[in-house]
Parts: structure tokens; C-alpha cells; sequence
């Protein structure tokens, strides 16, 4: 009941992207197609789970006063290796995001969840902490970039739904970003007022 | 077990051995990942060739050389052969003049300087403006490929050339053309040293290798 319950917790009720506003970086930087915005999900919930599970079992031999140094050299370990296979196995997609990869060590919610959770809680319980946090990150990456797409360029995954022209190129860029995941919180702040109601 | 203090050994401990292990790793991976990496890279850039330059059955990446423009400004040409004979190359040019960052394209160019084909390897201008030109320069009625770059410099129409610029992006337009005809710059550079070899060649009934 526990483990559901922190696994919904990442996807729903603490969603990094949109409610807790973690990691704007990478999600306004990759979030120009729906394909970009799901990889770019998937990497970051690969290094999520392994430092989160990293960190939960050595929470006991880190001291507390260079915690943050190990947090920090353990989870650009983990994205360098991402980096490395990525490069090696899916060149096509490591040219696509490309600069936003080695940003994943920086990215918020890595650091904010191994303090906040992994260095308090078991291994399992951070594994799902883990996965649960990087599903909801690359969901809300993936329909953020969804939207941006279909409103930009009226693709999205490589369908094509109308002739690009009558896209509006605000979407892809930088202000359509913002504008779009402004739009998605305030969609999702409504739903859940409704409910609480 | 109790979680340990944080006394100086301890914290130096720790933070070694977190570095050892974190620079294991990587090493280990490193040395896993090294040969698909140079691999894929090889295999893109053949790719890239093979779009681009004439025909050729020589292997343009081994006899690949660098071509100077200028000082300290030079340019890598991938020569391709028929029978030993030069019929064009693949010229990986590039131009600092973008909108964001430097333009990388892959220019093919037969024996006389015609633009067979190009492929933009590496850009970072805007998406749906700058980027447009990978299909633009294709498009029909401004088209790059076909020109001789021997008789004509392309520019941009603001510029009196005959080329149209990309809808709101001229600067991105202005630099892909001038990564062009830098690629000429530098393959012609060499074209007169391999017109004077090739007639040594013949004189010397092909003796001499390229």
C-alpha cells in the first residue's frame, strides 16, 4: 500500500514539473517536440532511479557535512555513463538533446530527492520514490512537448495532423514554453480544486 | 549500523572513496562505449559522403586532407575517386557567421566546382526559421544545387546575389551560403596542385599515386 502510494506521489500528488515547478531547465530547453521531451524524461528518470537507490544504501556512511559533494559526484557519474551509451548506441538521439544531457546533474529534482527522500528512506521505498518521480517528470515532459509540437509545427511523433504553415512558430520557441506549461498548471490546478471540493 | 560523524577522517574517506569508485566506473564504461562511439561517428560521416560527393569506389576518409583558406583557417576535403581519377569531393565546411553558433555543412562538389549536394551537419539557429536550411536551398526556385561555384560566388538576393534568403532569416541564409563557398575556396585551392599532378601523372604514365 506504502510503495503505490509513494510511486503515485512522484506521477500525481508531487509532480515535478507541475506542481513542485523542479527542473524548468531542461523541461522548457527539450520540450520542442514530444519526442525530445520524452527522451529527455527518460534519461533523467534512469539517473534518477540509480542515484536515488545509490544514495538510500550509503545513506548510512556519508557524513552529513559532505553529503551534498557525494550526492553531487555519484549523480554526474551516473549521467556520464548515460551520456557515454547514448552517444554509442543511439547517436541520432544524443544529436537531438544533445547539451541538455550533462544538465541533468544539475538538474533539481536529482538533488532534491535524494536529500528530501533517498538519504530518509529505505532502498526499496527510494527505488519507487525514483521511478515515481522520473515517470512524472516524462509524462509532463512528453505532453508539454506534445502540445508545443502540435501547436507549432502540427506534427507530433511524426504524424501530421495539418500543413505546418498554419502552425504558430511561438509554440517551439522559448515564450510558447513558457505560455504552454503556464496553461498546463493552471488546467491541472483547476482539476484539482474541483476535486477537493 | 550508525551513521557515521562527520570528523575529519571520516568526511576525507568518504569523499576518496566515492571519487575512486565514481572514477572506476567511469573509466570502465568509457572503455566499453569507445569503439561504437568512433564507430557511429564514422559510419554518419560515410554516410554524409556518400550523399553528397560523385560517385567514387576510393575511400574518401582515408585520403581525406586539410585545405587552408587562410591562416589558421582550413578546411577538411574528402576527395572522391573513379578509377583514380578525381571526379569531385565531399568538403565538410563550416561558418561562424550564424545567427547562434557555428554552422557545420557538408558540401559535394564534382571535378569542375558544380554543388552536387549538401547535408548541414551541426547548427543551432532557430527552429522553424534559420533551420529551415537543410530543405530550403533545395527547394526549386532557390535552389543552391546545380550551381557552379567556379564562375559564380552565391549570395543572397538582398546582397545582389541571385539566391532568396530564407523567409526571417537572413543572417542564417547569408552564413549557410558563405559556408558554401568556402567549400569551394578550398577544394579549387587544391584543385590547381591536383590539375599539375594529374598531367605529371599521365606524363609519367600513372606512376604517381594521389
Amino acid at each position: 500500500m506504502k510503495s503505490i502510494k509513494i510511486l503515485l506521489n512522484g506521477i500525481i500528488h508531487e509532480n515535478p514539473t507541475f506542481i513542485l515547478l523542479l527542473g524548468m531547465c531542461p523541461t522548457l530547453g527539450t520540450t520542442s517536440s514530444a519526442i525530445n521531451g520524452m527522451a529527455m524524461g527518460l534519461a533523467t528518470t534512469f539517473v534518477l532511479i540509480c542515484s536515488n537507490t545509490t544514495i538510500s544504501s550509503v545513506k548510512k556512511m556519508v557524513p552529513d557535512q559532505v553529503r551534498i559533494p557525494i550526492y553531487i559526484v555519484l549523480t554526474a557519474s551516473f549521467v556520464s555513463v548515460i551520456q557515454m551509451l547514448m552517444e554509442a548506441y543511439f547517436p541520432a538521439l544524443y544529436s537531438s538533446l544533445g547539451l541538455f544531457i550533462p544538465l541533468i546533474v544539475v538538474n533539481c529534482i536529482i538533488l532534491g530527492r535524494a536529500e528530501a527522500f533517498a538519504s530518509k528512506n529505505s532502498v526499496y521505498h527510494s527505488f519507487l520514490d525514483g521511478v515515481g518521480n522520473g515517470l512524472g517528470f516524462t509524462l509532463a515532459l512528453t505532453l508539454l512537448g506534445l502540445v508545443r509540437e502540435l501547436l507549432g509545427t502540427g506534427k507530433c511523433f511524426g504524424f501530421s495532423f495539418y500543413p505546418e504553415n498554419y502552425g504558430s512558430l511561438l509554440f517551439v520557441l522559448a515564450p510558447g514554453g513558457f505560455i504552454v506549461l503556464g496553461l498546463l498548471i493552471a488546467i491541472i490546478n483547476h482539476i484539482k480544486e474541483k476535486k477537493n471540493v | 549500523m550508525k551513521k557515521l560523524k562527520s570528523s575529519l577522517l571520516n568526511m576525507f574517506l568518504s569523499l576518496t572513496l566515492t571519487c575512486v569508485l565514481a572514477g572506476a566506473l567511469l573509466a570502465t564504461v568509457n572503455d566499453i562505449t569507445q569503439a561504437p562511439i568512433s564507430a557511429a561517428k564514422k559510419e554518419k560521416l560515410n554516410l554524409a559522403i556518400k550523399e553528397v560527393a560523385p560517385q567514387y569506389n576510393n575511400s574518401p576518409t582515408d585520403e581525406a586532407y586539410m585545405s587552408a583558406i587562410s591562416a589558421g583557417d582550413s578546411l577538411k576535403i574528402y576527395p572522391a575517386k573513379w578509377n583514380g581519377e578525381l571526379v569531385g569531393a565531399a568538403v565538410e565546411s563550416n561558418s561562424n557567421q550564424g545567427f547562434s553558433g557555428m554552422i557545420k555543412v557538408i558540401v559535394g562538389l564534382d571535378a569542375e566546382g558544380k554543388l552536387l549536394n549538401y547535408k548541414v551537419l551541426e547548427h543551432a539557429e532557430t527552429p522553424g526559421l534559420g533551420s529551415k536550411m537543410e530543405d530550403w536551398f533545395r527547394a526549386a526556385n532557390h535552389t543552391v544545387v546545380g550551381k557552379n561555384l567556379a564562375t559564380t560566388v552565391l549570395k543572397v538576393s538582398k546582397d545582389d546575389g541571385d539566391i532568396d534568403a530564407i523567409t526571417a532569416a537572413t543572417i542564417s541564409s547569408r552564413a549557410f551560403l558563405n559556408a558554401v563557398n568556402r567549400a569551394y575556396m578550398a577544394f579549387s585551392g587544391k584543385t590547381a596542385d591536383t590539375d599539375s599532378a594529374t598531367e605529371a601523372t599521365t606524363s609519367a604514365s600513372g606512376k604517381v599515386k594521389h
